[in-house]
């Protein structure tokens, strides 16, 4: 089986007047069809920009990025527009993306109608589908979207991209604006959703108790490099990466009898600008060796389907 | 641990004025926190939980929002209880940063962009005890090491800018406790931060307060952290307190249908596989939060409630205690499980 989603040395470097920032180095990863796979990883990790330049919505420096056999890094704007409605993006903040001055029915049908697609009334009913979906009522698509919660907003964000009937979504921190009530609310709905729609797709989030929810696989990042990836049964049961370790150490657990020895890394994120030598998280990683500052670790599988970037196997 | 209460909360009811109606976004609450103990007070948004620190700080937009009834009785630095919710703006100003640390959520907000961080720190010291420049700007590297950050005297000379977000809130704990503190108020002081940085902090924030034996009153809207680090947590939800207790006691053993349901509501990490296989959900808790401006009558909680019956929706529930230091405001307490 191809997957849907085939990512190849994906980098992307930003240019500032004085050095280069390398805010992704060497991504590669597959997105089976139906599949769902999770970024997660902390403030600069790189994770919206991977999905970002998997739908071009961002321009990649290098590397390939396949979806359905086709290398969409090298299409044409016009090109890429007519792909669009195949894959969609839903964003993080429920009041930031959606338009304070459009009816929720503008901003459903407004993809449908940059792709031409149907009559006004056909659009219409599209929106209206939609909104079953996401378990909202028909008549708000004449309210606007002041008038609604910040989880009914994160429904609205889902309907409009549902409304093209995509086969791909990148969700980018889709439940970390909300309360956790709600939160539980809308990653109940995404599951449904994604299972009943057949939906393949890439979740981001900083919140790896959310991720296993919802992915079947789950790629691990620090400062735009992949340090694990792995079937998110096997990752969480069994972590390989020491930071992967670390960042579910860090998690506060909900129950005060778990208060097991906390592992907690020292120091902060480096800066892209001046990302360590070797391994990027060497500088913070407690169980670095000298030859850890040599060369980056490449992924390689420890089990199957179990990949880590990390030289250590006596941990 | 010593029992004398630093800060006792009795009837706070703070309202805010909207298009010429008043809302209640505090309705009627008690809290004590004692000196060395940490109390979380825990809820979602709009439950209170801020306007609550705010009242106590007495921040409240003026003309906008105001304390409406209750006391809050402090024992400040030098032994004398005061009714913080009496005092005038003079009288708080010799309290805030002397008397009361706080630390808040964005450490970008509360620190001032055009003064160094030792600026910042030392200020405090020369407003309340009246210290020299150069003795204030010493004692603010010493804080400032204190609080973790490598390089102290260099970074004194730094601004915010030019610092993590990790080391701007270590920097704003320095400030908070520059006049050695009785009471700490925290408000959300590690949701801006990433996880790995949250639990640096946390551990700071505990290190600190066994040394120095502060009250701290902590205020989140992560029951992880409130496992983390509180003694005893009261959970808030539309602008009164429906449990309260110490934290293992309530967390073992909620006896309000919304902590149960919040609590059910996490995803626990390493839970989902099981859960996945068997084809189960996560326990939303259904609807959402009641606006302030239109109450349902009764317990606010019942619309969203599974336990909710008739006699929820006549009366407002009062705090029964369901066992020593554990109340539920639920009158169907003695069914709610986990």
């Amino acid at each position: 089986m191809t997957p849907l989603l085939s990512v190849r040395g994906l980098a992307k470097h930003y240019q500032t007047r004085s050095t280069t920032l390398k805010i992704l180095e060497d991504i590669s990863f597959d997105v089976f069809r139906g599949k769902v796979v999770g970024l997660v990883g902390e403030s600069g990790s790189g994770k919206t920009t991977i999905g970002r330049s998997v739908l071009r919505l961002i321009e990649p420096t290098a590397g390939e990025v396949r979806f359905d056999g086709t290398d969409i890094t090298k299409l044409s704007s016009a090109e890429m527009r007519r792909r669009r409605p195949r894959m969609q993006y839903i964003f993080q903040d429920p009041y930031a993306s959606l338009s304070p001055r459009m009816t929720i029915g503008e901003i459903l049908t407004e993809g449908l109608k940059i792709q031409g697609i149907g009559s006004r009334a056909e659009r219409l009913e599209r929106a209206k589908t939609a909104l079953e979906q996401v378990e909202l009522p028909a008549d708000a698509i004449h309210r606007y979207a002041h008038e609604f919660s910040g989880g009914q907003r994160q429904r609205i964000g889902i309907a409009r991209a549902l409304t093209l009937a995509p086969e791909f979504i990148v969700a980018d921190e889709p439940v970390s604006a909300l309360d956790v009530s709600i939160q539980a609310q809308v990653i109940n709905l995404l599951r449904d959703l994604q299972q009943r729609l057949g939906l393949t797709m890439l979740f981001i989030s900083h919140d790896l108790a959310v991720v296993e929810y919802i992915c079947d696989r789950v790629i691990v990042l620090y400062l735009g490099r992949i340090m694990e990836i792995a079937a998110s049964e096997d990752l969480y049961a069994r972590p390989e990466h020491p930071y992967t370790r670390a960042l579910m150490s860090a998690i506060p657990s909900p129950d005060p009898e778990a208060k097991r020895g906390r592992e907690i890394l020292k120091g902060d994120i480096p800066s892209p600008a001046n990302p360590p030598s070797g391994c990027v998280f060497r500088t913070r990683c407690p169980s670095a060796l000298d030859a850890c500052a040599t060369a980056a670790p490449q992924l390689r599988e420890v089990r199957p389907g179990h990949f880590k970037a990390c030289i250590r196997d006596d941990l | 641990m010593r029992t004398e209460p630093i800060l006792e909360i009795k009837g706070l009811r703070t309202v805010f004025r909207v298009r010429g109606r008043e809302i209640a976004a505090v309705n009627g609450i008690d809290l004590v926190v004692h000196a060395g103990e940490t109390v979380a007070l825990v809820g979602e948004s709009g439950s209170g939980k801020s306007v609550t620190s705010l009242s106590v700080m007495r921040l409240l937009a003026r003309g906008i929002g105001a304390i409406d009834a209750g006391e809050m009785l402090f024992r400040g630095k030098d032994g004398t209880v005061r009714d913080l919710a009496a005092l005038g703006e003079e009288e708080m100003r010799r309290i805030r940063g002397n008397d009361i640390g706080m630390v808040f959520q964005e450490p970008m907000t509360s620190l001032n962009p055009v003064y160094s961080i030792g600026d910042q720190i030392s200020e405090s010291l020369r407003v309340h005890r009246g210290t020299g420049r150069s003795t204030a700007l010493e004692a603010a590297v010493a804080l400032l090491d204190k609080v973790g950050i490598p390089d102290a005297r260099r970074r004194a000379g730094q601004y915010p800018h030019e610092l993590s977000g990790g080391m701007r809130q270590r920097a704003t704990i320095a400030m908070a406790l520059a006049c050695d503190p009785t009471l700490l108020i925290a408000d959300e002081p590690t949701t801006a931060l990433d996880v790995t940085i949250q639990a640096q902090i946390l551990d700071l924030l505990q290190g600190l307060q066994r040394e120095r034996g502060m009250g701290v009153l902590f205020v989140t809207h992560n029951l992880g952290v409130v496992a983390e680090i509180a003694d005893r947590v009261a959970v808030m939800y539309a602008g009164r307190i429906v449990e309260c207790g110490p934290v293992a006691e309530v967390f073992r053993n909620p006896r309000h249908p919304y902590t149960l349901g919040l609590l059910n509501s996490m995803p626990r990490l390493g839970a989902a596989s099981a859960m996945k296989r068997a084809g189960e959900k996560l326990n939303a808790i259904p609807g959402m939060v009641p606006s302030l401006a239109d109450m349902p009558a009764g317990c606010a909680f019942a619309p969203r409630c599974g336990f909710a019956i008739e006699a929820c929706r006549q009366n407002i529930p009062a705090l029964e205690s369901v066992a020593a230091g554990h109340g539920s405001r639920c009158i169907r307490w003695q069914e709610i499980a986990r």
